[in-house]
């Protein structure tokens, strides 16, 4: 079963709901850099509401994800987590988790945006000086 | 101190791990654990079990069993494999250690996760870890 990303603009939704096998993972980060790649999608915003556990196998794979979206010039932000989900996950252990995240889906897309316009404005580049 | 063995789950594919998580949480509900200490045990459940499927080479076997010491009552979960054996157990026990590019902080972390946490390895034979969680 494949993991259905949806797009809202320049935005691209997805949500993992049960957990993910690793054949499912890999196919869900090469189908997110594609589209980001060749249609033009700014970011990803990825909704783990659904997941009760995040081990550190999900959390590797969740990094992952996130750091091969941002190698491409895109973002990624993680939302929704449950939570008791975020209480084990830092009892477990430290910096488990290394994305953006917010609280529900709409946030991480006010979040995702915001991240996205300040990386588009080109830093301005002063005229080189020239003595007359 | 008793202990019942209400299943054994054996864990070969990504799959088995959900299972064995679904019935970890079954015992400790009907239990009556608290919502934190499920959340613990299943997320302990699943390194270990993940641990089999990623680790072992031909997976190996979760067994959960309910324990009683003096009217208190817990979960054992004991993971047991007869895979290659960790090389170095202090090493696999450091924080950010990982042998498959991973986080490292499977076994650490659920030693934090559960009460007791016991581990025994050898080159060749296999690995066990034992780890409990107490009603409490």
């Amino acid at each position: 079963m494949k993991v259905p990303i949806l797009r809202l603009g320049r935005i691209l939704l997805t949500s993992v709901l049960a957990d993910l096998v690793d054949e499912q993972a890999v196919q869900l980060q090469s189908e997110i850099l594609a589209l980001i790649r060749d249609d033009r999608a700014d970011g990803v915003v990825i909704d783990i509401s659904g997941l009760d556990v995040v081990d550190s196998y999900i959390a590797r794979l969740l990094n992952e994800t996130a750091s091969m979206v941002r190698i491409i010039g895109g973002e990624a932000v993680l939302t929704g987590m449950q939570p008791l989900v975020a209480l084990t996950l830092v009892e477990m252990g430290r910096e488990t988790l290394d994305m953006q995240t917010a609280l529900d889906l709409e946030a991480g897309v006010a979040v995702l945006n915001n991240l996205i316009a300040a990386k588009g404005q080109p830093p301005t580049i002063a005229a080189p000086h020239v003595d007359t | 101190m008793n202990r019942t063995l209400v299943i054994e789950c054996r864990i070969v594919r990504e799959l088995d791990v959900a299972e064995a998580r679904r019935h970890a949480k079954q015992m400790a509900e009907s239990l009556r654990f608290k919502t934190v200490r499920v959340y613990r045990l299943i997320t302990a459940v699943s390194e270990l079990a993940c641990n089999l499927c990623f680790h072992a080479s031909d997976g190996g076997v979760v067994r959960l069993s309910t324990i009683d010491m003096d009217g208190t009552s817990g979960i054992e979960v004991v993971a047991e494999d007869d895979g290659p054996g960790i090389a170095d157990l202090a090493l696999a026990m450091r924080d950010g250690y990982s042998t498959i590019g991973g986080l490292g902080s499977g076994l650490p972390g659920t030693q934090r996760l559960m009460d007791d946490f016991a581990i025994w390895s050898e080159r060749g034979r296999g690995t066990r870890v034992t780890a409990v969680i107490w009603n409490r």
